[in-house]
């Protein structure tokens, strides 16, 4: 049997818990300050305005792209390379009362006279009500997924271990928005999609994880909440890095070999996947041992307590 | 018996796997180049339209691989892109301008296939190319005119019930109703209230000033903005349909809101100009001077003018527009008392009044209803923009018989034709107009460029996934590697079943992603069995306690990412729909696979039989 982890034993990784949610804590703190001070840069679908891709015949020369926009319509025009440098990116704001029509056909004057050749790839223009709207829905979906979650964990397992995966879940959001944020990232549509992929898989690691604490506080006769805790994270501990190995893989695939337009996409879930395999333990599991998780909690309960006489064994 | 799956569970993981398989085979065929024939302006396609065609390809050498007829449209599949270029300039010319021919793509699945519901995954605009608009319409514009036609209304309706008021006028509470006295407004409260026309009345009168407010009803107000989406939604279509556009989408969104998708065009500016034309409407009074030589040699005189009749013929009209038609309110097929069908119009206020002075001088005299509308047929301007071809057509000619008013009705034209001209008459009057709130266009080439990044991302990722399994759990890697893949073309084959699903870039992304997170549930198996069986149990009891065992974990971790995938799906626009779809199909097929699917296998080889070791 050829194995990647080959562990005797258990594996004390709650020793470990306090320094590492401390450093956890910081990043967190560090993405809510980054949130609050930089705040996110938002994409097209969410401010509204008009974005036009271009693909020139050669090297793109953008200072002499922007010297030409300087028309009043394409005013504060951003120009950036887009994943070659022959691929060209154009954003403009919304204007009050210039018509986006304009804008594109001011750019794409502009870009003809650098380059006959060049071609309109992709042209995309929202209003500025639709991108609030979309922003609001969006923030919305967030929390109403956080909810739905809590709700479920705290149905099928108990509410120790919801607020525990809950916490969790925020954890890996913030942080992978706190990242966003701080290189200031384009946060657009997919990028949101992303964000809740990270929630629906960082989940999947919390679950397993606790999945195994329930059914070891029950198998187990001895041993305290923190042993259990340890001996379950030990036991799935290679699926652990199995699973996040392989989605690791096809997920620096998309990155690679995806294109451009689900870059966002791929480096949310690339956050998302690494933040998200250790918050399952020191952040969901480690809260859930806080708050005083014990076997009790774990019985089923409609049976009778029949480890009641057995207390003195718990310590 | 440990490890052995009835007969019954064998066949149902069989078939359903068969079924995922078959309904994906039509994504192997690719698309055949075609030229599609729609029938505008009053023409039909018909087996004699289809019998035409294949006449005008065949003494043109141009082979047909297939011609079908179908939802009054016709699609003629050639053999590659120079014929089908080819076959539309011949049908082009020999129809004429009734008929739209347009390039077309059309699925090349097998007759046989097709017959059994099979079709490709259609893709989304970011894969294939496309202009995506959102529209908005003015309701605001809507509920004004409403507004202004209910003032007219009460004017006329007091008036002609002697009742005396002061003055109605439009105020920021409402319609504003004032009058001299308690007791004209008692009366006017009493006949309005009982008239029945939607309307809210609220008594503000105060310190000798009498004011009656009227307000449209909630649930009126709501059906006229109804009726206004309802109606610019059948215009933009007549419109789209112009543009000859394959499988387009006109779709509305919420309660104001108008989704137009045109895949392959292009061309956003002409798309623009088109769904923006309008067409419109004049009545014109018919030249009786002008005598049948005199229309045939043109030589009419200086006021008036020769113009086609829909149903064939000339007739000359005078230049002078007595209505135009944007006083047209709304216009609806019906039948008179003898059940002849007949249109029913309505005008607003002023064209009312316009209207009933012309009639009262003409009665008894032919007049004709124009139908004018900008066509692009192609060419240019000089400086290279549109230039828009504008049609005169003559839809209805009838006499007038008594002086008309607001409401009236135009006879003479047979069932279709009540059908038809009803349709253009309101598609001459957008009850408000619409505006572009959000445009994408993506280029062809980026489309392409799009699919091939997501395949390729695809077979990277795949291929990794695949050969490590294989390498760490040899056998039952295999074993996983087989339902991944069965995963995957059931997903296709989902995918393609479902009709409203549409293939976006980031579903590839899902798909893709549904690869990495699939092998989760083989995982969580085997390392269970592995467990098991260092625990010191008989292999065959680590199968089984190996599947028990992570079944409920891969229950609980699916079900939760597919909540988030709801959710998604729920606030997600277009190509995010798309992932939300492709990762919901993928947790259900790949929960399938994993559990049932590679089940199934491990009995049928390891089940019931004396084993020492596993090959895990």
């Amino acid at each position: 049997m050829f194995q990647i982890l080959s562990i005797k034993g258990t594996v004390n990784f709650l020793r470990h818990a306090v320094p590492i949610s401390i450093l956890s804590l910081i990043l967190v703190i560090g993405s809510l300050t980054s949130l609050a001070t930089k705040g996110i840069n938002w994409g097209l679908d969410f401010t509204g305005g008009t974005v036009v891709e271009l693909e020139f015949s050669s090297t793109a020369n953008l200072q002499a792209l922007r010297a030409e926009l300087t028309s009043e319509e394409t005013e504060g025009v951003v120009v950036q390379h887009f994943g070659s440098s022959r691929d060209v990116i154009t954003r403009l704001p919304v204007k009050e009362g210039v018509k986006s029509e304009l804008q594109v056909q001011h750019v794409m004057e502009a870009a003809i006279k650098l380059d006959p050749q060049v071609i309109q790839k992709r042209v995309e223009m929202v209003g500025p009500q639709i991108g609030q709207e979309l922003a609001e829905q969006g923030g919305l979906a967030v929390l109403v997924a956080l909810i739905c979650i809590l709700i479920y964990v705290s149905f099928r397992f108990e509410w120790r271990l919801a607020l525990g995966s809950v916490a969790a879940l925020a954890h890996d959001v913030i942080i992978t928005l706190g990242v966003f944020s701080l290189f200031q990232l384009d946060f657009d549509l997919t990028v949101l999609a992303g964000v809740l992929t990270v929630v629906g898989y960082s989940l999947n690691d919390t679950i397993v994880v606790f999945d195994r604490i329930r059914e070891n506080f029950l198998k187990m006769r001895k041993g305290g909440p923190e042993e259990i805790v340890n001996t379950s994270i030990t036991q799935t501990m290679s699926r652990t890095i199995i699973t996040t190995g392989t989605t690791l893989v096809v997920v620096i695939a998309l990155f690679l070999k995806g294109g451009t337009m689900i870059h966002g996409f791929a480096t949310a879930l690339l956050m998302g996947i690494f933040v998200g395999t250790f918050s399952s333990i020191y952040v969901a599991s480690f809260l859930a041992v806080k708050l005083g998780i014990n076997r009790e909690h774990m019985l089923p309960v409609e049976i009778e307590k029949e480890g009641a006489d057995q207390d003195p064994l718990m310590p | 018996m440990l490890n052995k799956y009835p007969m019954w569970k064998n066949l149902m993981v069989a078939c359903i796997i068969f079924v995922g398989f078959f309904y994906a085979i039509p994504n192997l065929f690719g698309e055949d180049y075609a030229v599609q024939v729609v029938g505008t302006r009053g023409a039909e396609v018909t087996v004699a339209t289809q019998s035409t065609v294949n006449d005008i390809l065949a003494s043109k050498n141009i082979a047909m691989k297939r011609s079908e007829l179908e939802n009054g449209q016709l699609l003629v599949r050639v053999m590659d892109g120079d014929q089908q270029l080819l076959a539309r300039e011949a049908i082009a010319a020999a129809l004429g301008d009734k008929y739209t021919v347009a390039l077309n793509l059309a699925p090349a699945t097998p007759e046989w296939l097709e017959s059994m519901g099979g079709s490709p995954m259609k893709l989304g605009l970011d894969l294939r190319g496309g202009v995506h608009f959102l529209m908005e319409v003015k309701m605001g514009e809507a509920v004004r005119k409403m507004t202004e036609s209910k003032m007219a209304d009460f004017r006329t309706d007091l008036r002609g019930e002697r009742i005396r008021y002061a003055g109605i006028r439009e105020s920021a509470k409402g319609i504003e109703i004032k009058f001299r006295d308690a007791e004209n407004l008692a009366k006017a409260e009493r006949f309005l209230k009982s008239s029945g026309n939607d309307m809210v009345f609220t008594d503000t009168s105060s310190g000798g000033n009498y004011f009656l407010i009227a307000n449209l009803s909630e649930s009126y107000l709501k059906q006229v903005k109804e009726d206004a989406l309802q109606q610019n939604i059948t215009t933009i279509r007549n419109r789209v349909n112009e543009l000859g556009v394959a499988e387009p989408v006109v779709q509305r969104q919420g309660a104001e809101r108008i989704i137009v998708q045109l895949p392959g065009v292009q061309d956003t500016a002409r798309a623009k100009k088109i769904l923006g034309a309008t067409a419109s409407i004049e009545f014109r009074m018919v030249d009786e001077k002008a005598d049948a030589t005199a229309i045939a040699s043109g030589r009419v005189s200086p006021n008036s003018k020769v113009y086609d009749r829909r149903q064939g013929g000339k007739v000359a009209l005078y230049k002078e527009v007595m209505l135009s038609g944007t006083h047209i309110q709304g216009a609806q097929p019906s039948f008179d008392e003898y059940s002849r069908p007949q249109v029913s119009i309505n005008l607003d206020s002023k064209g009312g009044s316009i209207f009933s002075n012309v009639t009262k001088d003409n009665i008894g005299k032919p007049m004709a209803t124009l139908f004018i509308e900008y066509k692009d047929n192609g060419a240019k301007n000089p400086d290279g923009s549109i230039k828009l071809e504008k049609i005169e057509e003559v839809i209805s000619v009838a006499t007038i018989q008594a002086r008309l008013g607001r409401n009236f009705v135009i006879t003479g034209l047979d069932h279709g034709e009540s059908q038809s001209l009803a349709l253009l008459l309101r598609a001459g009057a957008l009850i408000a107009p619409v505006v572009i709130v959000e445009e994408r266009t993506i280029g062809p080439s980026l489309g392409a460029e799009n699919i091939q990044n997501g395949v390729q991302a695809m077979i990277w990722g795949l291929a990794v996934v695949l050969i490590f399994m294989l390498v760490y759990y040899r056998a039952f890697g295999l074993i996983a590697n087989l339902a991944l893949t069965a995963n995957l073309v059931m997903v296709v084959g989902v995918m393609s079943m479902i009709p409203g699903a549409v293939l976006t870039l980031p579903g590839i992304a899902g798909m893709v992603l549904t690869v990495g997170m699939a092998v989760d549930g083989n995982v969580l198996i085997y390392e269970r069995i592995r467990e098991e069986l260092r625990n010191g149990r008989s292999v065959q009891q680590a199968i089984h306690e190996g599947y028990a065992n992570a079944f409920s974990t891969i229950a609980d971790a699916n079900i939760t990412t597919f909540m988030t995938a709801l959710i998604l799906f729920s606030v997600g626009t277009g190509a995010v729909k798309g992932f939300a779809v492709t990762l919901m199909i993928g947790i259900a097929t790949s929960m399938f696979t994993a559990i049932v699917g590679t089940r199934a296998i491990v009995n049928a080889v390891w089940g019931g039989k004396r084993v020492k070791k596993l090959s895990i």
